[in-house]
């Protein structure tokens, strides 16, 4: 069964980076979503002006909107396409169950979207002027939550899958229920809330605990 | 055209040989009742043609067969792995053919067939090393084939296998499935069109409909 996981995830993770002869592939991987999270990161000092203390203050939590904006990128690449190629059904009739599968693309798309993320957060710290400390809580913050933000990203993608302008429908849907993520994940960076770290690594493992099931559950009731 | 009424013909559910089997199957899509009363076995070496209209529910009967779609009535026994080919393709889109059939080959580990074997069954050599999303229509059900037929599983379901074939690929299909059978594999082939190689068990849908 591992080796089936490794599969699975090694399969997702050469689509994102365009690894073992994936050049071209459908997904355009892990690039837009970075360059989006830089994006937001240089435009912001540019729309409240070059006040150094103000960026300091405000800085963090923009990088938390933006890595939660960056996460709903990819989110009609996640599930849909395999869907349509009719993957699904390959591994169901392998006996494989739906939550596995699942299990498998929440940890590729983790990795394909978190450690970039959590390596352009020291850009756009720089970029805001955050000091050291900021940025080591900031980087704790985003590793405890982004696998939070992986879980409810592919269980949105897969909620949606087959319906038309599912990818659009599955952003909105995502940022009501990310936004737990962001007030503890943000929160953490004010002076005193460290505590809001715990809080963030609690909601992110209820959501990886619940996301598999629930995508798995969306997938079987989708070929209904 | 095939003759209507041959569920006399087809072998009922019998003894603990039979690879797949159904008793009262019935299929409801939407609010509409396709067919229902469906009993049928395939044991090894057997070929099951199943006939009918467009809209009958050929499809959704290969879906239920295979357990993505949940009967309304009834239930299918399975008892050997099923290998299904539908008009989709699950292959890698940007992978060369070979590696694309071989991601399957290596997470099937233990494969009777070997990819030379798969590929030459079905004249895909040559594009062997073609990206799947330059194949034809033609070719890529072709892959399709070559996907099945790698599982090396016992019980294959083929839903119109010959669409998009030309004659030549036809003869291939119909020798594979030939040799299928003779190893002691089962088919059981959805296709409104006579399908080649050696003769099958006609089972006309139509019959089954309420």
């Amino acid at each position: 069964m591992m080796r089936i996981l490794a599969m699975l995830i090694w399969r997702d993770v050469a689509l994102a980076y365009g690894l073992g002869g994936a050049k071209g592939a459908r997904r355009g991987g892990f690039a837009l979503p970075v360059l989006f999270f830089l994006a937001v990161a240089m435009l912001f000092p540019f729309a409240v002006g070059p006040d150094a203390p103000l960026l300091k203050r405000t800085g963090a939590g923009v990088i938390w909107v933006a890595a939660l904006l960056a996460s709903i990128l990819p989110l009609d690449r996640l599930v849909e396409p395999d869907w349509e190629q009719g993957f699904f059904d390959q591994w169901a009739l392998r006996g494989l169950a739906e939550d596995y599968v699942m299990l498998a693309r929440i940890i590729a798309h983790w990795l394909s979207f978190g450690p970039p993320l959590m390596l352009a957060a020291v850009v756009s710290a720089m970029m805001l002027g955050l000091d050291g400390d900021t940025l080591v809580t900031l980087e704790w913050g985003l590793l405890a939550g982004t696998p939070g933000l992986a879980a409810l990203g592919v269980t949105i993608a897969a909620l949606s899958v087959g319906l038309r302008g599912g990818s659009a429908l599955g952003g909105l849907l995502v940022i009501p229920l990310a936004v737990p993520l962001l007030i503890f994940g943000a929160g953490s960076l004010q002076p005193g809330g460290e505590g809001g770290l715990l809080l963030l690594a609690a909601c992110s493992l209820a959501l990886l605990a619940i996301a598999p099931f629930a995508a798995g559950a969306a997938i079987r009731a989708g070929r209904e | 055209m095939m003759p209507q009424c041959d569920h006399d013909k087809t072998k009922l559910p019998s003894g603990d040989d039979a690879l797949l089997s159904t008793s009262g199957l019935a299929c409801l899509r939407g609010d509409n009742l396709l067919f229902r009363g469906l009993d049928m076995a395939v044991q090894s070496g057997d070929g099951l043609h199943i006939t009918g209209p467009n809209g009958i529910g050929k499809s959704s009967l290969m879906r239920l067969l295979a357990g993505l779609l949940r009967p309304f009535a009834g239930q299918v026994d399975r008892r050997a792995p099923l290998a299904l080919a539908d008009e989709k393709l699950a292959l890698d889109q940007h992978r060369p053919l070979r590696d694309a059939l071989g991601w399957w080959a290596a997470f099937d580990a233990g494969a009777k067939v070997t990819m030379a074997e798969a590929l030459d069954a079905l004249d895909l050599s040559h594009l062997a090393d073609i990206p799947v999303r330059y194949l034809s229509t033609g070719q890529r059900k072709r892959a399709i084939l070559a996907r099945v037929m790698l599982s090396g599983v016992q019980v294959w379901l083929l839903d119109e296998p010959a669409n998009g074939l030309d004659s030549a690929s036809c003869e291939r299909l119909g020798a594979m499935m030939d040799r299928h059978r003779d190893k002691g594999g089962a088919i059981i082939a959805a296709s409104h069109v006579v399908l080649p190689g050696r003769a099958m068990t006609p089972l006309a849908l139509e019959a089954y409909r309420p």
